[in-house]
């Protein structure tokens, strides 16, 4: 299963809930799939997917997802110590983990060798760690919802995109309905 | 041991209505840490690194609260990316709390350095900065404060060796 069939499989699930998504491919397959007031596209700064979702989930009560990639979360490898460190039972960080850097043509990241991001975030204090086949991500992910539990999930996925194109939102508006959706929800 | 300064900056962020703050160490800015710690006023999660700050900051923000990150001057070669890309791109108020290292006063020669570019970057930046030399000067901060909710940027208040060693 690839990022873009992952992401229609959860699609059901993540669309009542506020998504904070990766850079680039995850960004633009979510927003040709479905797009949602309630999704934040990361337009650029790669890297702090992770860190914005924690952050707002930190400082609201509603569920967060923050949709990261592997190679993005190993830019910002530490976030995951402050994620470990703080609480906030509604945020849930699902890391696809497909072992490349999809938006600049599939190189391969160090996950695809002998880094285990999964070990590195249980390391770094995150509870509730676990490696999951891309097929059984939706369960894994419903249940971490309902028992309202910090999570750290990666998704186990195979490298490739599909075509999809350039997000044409303005980022105003995009940060603008975003923070409406929050209230509203 | 905090001072009368390091309190009257944490009742300033506290009265403008910053309820998120993160921060790197600093021996300059350690006073105002301790009391934002310490403070309920506050959630206070300190970060790796400042880009990684911002990004918490900006999901604070997008949550309903506004925002401040603490940080030393070095660290502007480190955001330049995250300044241009998130925090201006999507209109994001954020005040930088930030000690300015390598000025008059210092005795750490590399620190000089990185204090030779950080006007330039701020200004490339088209960041507004404001620069503290005295203790009088944090009276300036309510002021500085509100500005940067208002316009939605990214603003810089630096806080140099002579205003540190002013504050009582």
């Amino acid at each position: 299963m690839i990022r873009y069939e992952l992401l229609k499989s959860i699609l059901p699930i993540i669309r009542d809930h506020l998504v904070v998504c990766n850079i680039g491919a995850p960004s633009q397959e979510l927003y040709a799939l479905d797009d949602q007031e309630t999704n934040f596209y990361m337009l650029g700064t790669m890297g702090l997917c992770s860190s914005i979702g924690f952050g707002l989930a930190l400082a609201q009560e509603k569920t967060v997802i923050a949709i990261d990639g592997d190679g993005s979360v190993l830019t910002n490898l530490a976030t995951l110590s402050t994620i470990g460190n703080h609480q906030a039972d509604n945020f849930i960080l699902l890391i696809v983990d497909n072992g490349s850097y999809g938006s600049t043509g599939d190189q391969p990241t160090y996950t695809s060798g002998r880094t285990s991001l999964a070990k590195v975030a249980a390391a770094c204090g995150c509870e509730n760690t676990a490696s999951v086949p891309a097929e059984n991500v939706g369960e894994v992910l419903r249940e971490a919802i309902a028992m309202r539990r910090q999570s750290v999930i990666i998704a186990e996925c195979q490298s490739g995109n599909v075509d999809v194109p350039v997000i044409d939102l303005d980022p105003v508006n995009i940060i603008e309905r975003f923070k409406t959706q929050i209230q509203d929800i | 041991m905090a001072t009368a300064t390091d309190q009257k900056i944490v009742d300033s962020l506290a009265r403008c209505g910053v309820g998120f703050l993160t921060s790197v160490p600093c021996k300059q800015l350690a006073g105002v840490i301790e009391l934002a710690d310490k403070s309920d006023q506050f959630m206070h999660v300190p970060c790796n690194k400042e880009d990684e700050g911002m990004g918490l900051c900006a999901g604070a923000y997008m949550g309903g609260r506004q925002s401040c990150i603490i940080m030393q001057n070095t660290a502007l070669g480190v955001v330049v990316n995250t300044l241009a890309t998130l925090i201006q791109f999507y209109h994001i108020p954020l005040p930088m709390l930030i000690s300015y290292r390598g000025e008059i006063g210092e005795k750490v020669a590399c620190q000089v350095e990185m204090a030779l570019h950080t006007k330039a970057i701020l200004d490339q930046l088209h960041i507004p900065t404001y620069h503290f030399s005295d203790s009088r000067d944090v009276q300036r901060l309510d002021g500085i404060l509100t500005h940067a909710q208002m316009s939605r940027k990214p603003i810089a208040v630096l806080t140099d060796a002579t205003f540190w060693r002013s504050a009582q």
